[in-house]
């Protein structure tokens, strides 16, 4: 598959792999955001080739994981109502919710669907006028403009039978907060390249000046990581800290203007709750008011359960780097896959559901 | 939310107002959404995410970068230090 | 209100598993955890607990392998076969696996009220050409329905049994260091093949239904000499979880390289595009073997002359340690560990 296959040359891998080992004269530690970038990470085990010199820890990159628990609990109310079709992206459906999760509520007589996109859930709610279709939409700005469009169409059509569950988050805000604490170890960033397809690279400028600590928008594929973490070691080495762009083909420092149009048009910025973190400023999408009739929020009307959240898993700590999903007590014993406790390891795509899935930790002890 | 994926626009037409295009992922055909890439014709590469094409790839730029990594693996087959 | 980063807390983690999920179908550890808690404590007895895809019994001194498996796949109909053939050849192939000549199998419908009857039609047609062809008869039968709402159409429940080869006993339990892993060809095409009929992918080149009764290939292989240790056709949970089971019953480590393994094009593509591994995926129409390492080659001949098993080749070894764990090569030289399938296949977004 062009524009594929060719970055995943092993060869040209190699030669990466040795170019980043020759440059550097100190070990450095780097995070990349995106759950789709630590997912390459952990399937070729880069994180492998480029040690000692660089350490790749995995930041908060799974929308699917950070969404609110509150979110999620709304989302399973929503679902189980006989009235609803609720219509969500494969990997929330094992997220757990104070109670349940949709699997379960699936299990039970909700009608769950999985679909591969908002405009499918469009479709279900043209074909069924007597059923409310909720469409849940989660994910960062990628995801944002798609959503906005189904949004868009549904009220241009009068499609009052659908509404959305907003769970937008963005990666900025996110970026700050780890950087602003002390504790952090990262001192460069692999910035999310689909993101910034969408919307470009200027906020990444902005935390590189901001913050003195080099971005590198990076693609998905082997390759791109490895240029990715090629050129923030160049930069680290040479002291610099800015924002560039590896992934070229597919980001420019604009971004996607009719994406963004659209996303406008029907978003506002708003504070939001991320998992286990807490609220977080202006760090997420809601629906503009004018489209109060396709907010889910609105339609239904759901008290929200605060719930408690005892601590036993480390999250933070992993996010932030400080600590490796194995440290944590209850990794691979009461927090797995199929038990999740904390975000990290609730998606396929979060550091702890990785370390899980490849097993990283016991690799390190095979080799002794 | 971040899986996209590489593919060839074969076709588009005007479906409801939207700009609808047949998209080829090595062997695989799928209806994509083209409005957010205006620019993009038949033939041309768009990356594609959740049935929304995001972006058309900068061919030209994809080239350009990619034959410098081409150039980095061949001469370090031949043990060159390249930097 | 400042938050940092440090507050980071962990949501209250799920009490449950009182209630039947997809998951526990799905061929992977989820499925795996229901046999061993329910059904294994319930019926426990020393050959249902040795965990082989066939129940060796002897009657009176005659080796006899017995089978059951259950259908419930949608669409009813897909390229390359439907739930009649599908069920058929599965059933063959668990027998065959265990190195037993198909002879006779029984069929079982559940039936929703409403069904069209030129469906039944079809898939009575189907099994019953894809039994002749196969040259084993369904020798009884027997239907239910049930009200409208209460199933999905039909449901297709078969038994199997055979003869065992004298002198031939295959177990998942047997591989040992230095066995060879033999692979019968491109894997995951019946699992993305449905996907696609689900979903309405269109492919340039359709995917189909690999399935296909593997008995004569099983045959011919056996026929190669002895050296084979274990069979077994990697079905729901894919390569991954089978090599897996094997792993796991003969307490080894299995290593394998990605480089070797076959996965079509288009299967690619459609497992790119879903964020699917094809490790996961389902397969109706292909076998794993374990073979003593001075066998391999002539088991891989015998293989590649055969219809079914022309695309055979050494995927692997087994290693020496002592740990019970399936390891891949990448491409890129670096290790991981391929794992079961946790619970449902699920499509990433991210």
């Amino acid at each position: 598959m062009k524009y594929l296959d060719e970055y995943r040359d092993p060869k040209i891998a190699r030669a990466l792999v040795e170019q980043i080992r020759a440059r550097v004269t100190r070990p450095w530690v780097l995070m990349e955001i995106c759950g789709g970038q630590t997912h390459t990470l952990m399937r070729y085990g880069i994180d492998e080739l480029v040690a000692p010199g660089v350490e790749l820890v995995h930041g908060p990159g799974c929308p699917v994981c950070v969404t609110a628990l509150e979110t999620i609990d709304k989302a399973l109310a929503i679902a189980s109502r006989p009235d609803v079709t609720f219509a969500s992206y494969g990997d929330m459906l094992r997220v757990p919710g104070s109670h349940s999760d949709l699997f379960r509520v699936k299990a039970s007589g909700g009608d769950v669907r999985i679909v591969y996109s908002p405009m499918d859930a469009l479709k279900l709610a043209r074909a069924m006028p007597e059923r409310k279709v909720v469409f849940f939409a989660v994910g960062f700005e990628t995801t944002a403009p798609g959503n906005a469009m189904a949004v868009c169409q549904a009220h241009r059509e009068g499609l009052a039978n659908f509404s959305v569950l907003v769970s937008h988050v963005l990666v900025p805000p996110a970026i700050r907060l780890l950087l602003a604490s002390p504790a952090n170890r990262v001192q460069g960033f692999i910035a999310p390249g689909h993101v910034c397809t969408v919307m470009g690279c200027r906020e990444y400028e902005e935390l590189a000046s901001d913050f003195h600590v080099p971005m590198v928008v990076g693609g998905f594929e082997p390759l791109d990581l490895l240029e990715a973490i090629l050129m923030l070691v160049g930069q680290l080495e040479d002291g610099r800290a800015e924002a560039e762009n590896q992934y070229v083909r597919s980001v420019t420092r604009e971004g996607n203007a009719p994406a963004r149009h659209i996303m406008e048009q029907v978003f506002e910025v708003s504070d939001r709750k991320w998992r286990g973190i807490g609220e977080i400023a202006q760090s997420g999408y809601r629906l503009r008011p004018e489209f109060a009739v396709h907010d889910a929020e609105k339609v239904f009307d759901l008290h929200t359960v605060t719930a408690e959240e005892p601590a036993e898993c480390i999250s933070a700590l992993v996010l932030q780097g400080l600590k490796k999903p194995p440290d944590c007590t209850a990794f691979g014993t009461r927090c797995t896959p199929e038990t999740p406790m904390g975000a990290p390891m609730v998606s396929s795509e979060g550091a702890c559901a990785a370390y899980y899935v490849y097993r990283r930790h016991e690799l390190v002890t095979l080799a002794g | 939310m971040c899986l996209a994926i590489p593919g060839r626009i074969v076709d588009s037409e005007n479906i409801g107002g939207s700009r609808v295009g047949n998209v080829e992922f090595g062997g695989i055909a799928r209806k994509v959404y083209l409005d957010f890439v205006p620019e993009a014709v038949p033939g041309d590469y768009v990356i594609v995410h959740a049935g929304f094409a995001i972006s058309l790839v900068d061919a030209e730029e994809a080239e350009r970068t990619f034959a410098l990594l081409e150039e980095m693996g061949a001469l370090a087959e031949e043990g060159i230090d390249a930097s | 209100m400042t938050v940092s980063i440090e507050q980071f807390v962990c949501p209250a983690p799920l009490t449950g598993g009182d209630t039947v999920l997809l998951g526990h179908g799905s061929g992977g550890r989820l499925s795996a955890e229901l046999i061993r808690d329910v059904f294994l404590p319930a019926l426990g007895n020393s050959i249902l607990g040795q965990l082989e895809d066939q129940a060796t019994l002897d009657i009176n001194g005659t080796r006899i392998a017995f089978t059951t498996d259950s259908f419930v796949v949608k669409p009813l109909f897909f390229r390359g076969g439907d739930i009649g053939s599908l069920a058929v050849h599965g059933t063959i192939n668990d027998l065959a696996v265990g190195g037993a000549e198909p002879l006779f199998l029984s069929a079982a419908f559940i039936l929703e009220e409403g069904l069209p009857m030129e469906t039944l039609r079809r898939v009575a047609r189907s099994m019953g050409e894809a039994a002749a062809a196969a040259g084993v008869r369904i020798a009884t039968a027997d239907t239910k329905v049930v009200e409208k709402g209460s199933g999905d159409g039909l449901f297709v429940n078969t038994t199997g049994i055979g003869l065992l080869r004298p002198g031939v006993t295959l177990s998942a339990s047997n591989a040992r260091p230095g066995d060879r892993v033999i692979l019968s060809g491109y894997i995951g095409d019946h699992g993305m093949a449905i996907l696609a009929e689900r979903e309405g992918l269109e492919f340039d080149s359709p995917i189909g239904s690999d399935s296909a009764p593997l008995h004569t290939l099983t045959r011919a292989m056996l026929d190669a000499g002895t050296g084979i240790r274990a069979m077994r056709d990697p079905t729901r949970g894919g390569l991954a979880s089978t090599l897996n089971e094997i792993a796991a019953q003969s307490g080894v480590t299995i290593e394998i390289e990605e480089t070797a393994i076959p996965v079509r094009e288009e299967v690619r593509g459609a497992c790119e595009m879903l964020g699917l591994d094809p490790l996961h995926v389902a397969n109706e129409g292909k076998l794993v073997a374990i073979v003593a390492p001075e066998a391999a080659d002539a088991v891989v001949r015998a293989m590649r002359a055969h219809r079914l098993g022309a695309d055979a080749r050494v995927i692997g070894t087994v290693t020496g340690m002592a740990r019970k764990l399936v390891l891949m090569r990448t491409s890129f030289g670096t290790t991981r560990i391929i794992d079961m399938l946790a619970g449902e296949q699920l499509p990433r977004i991210c």
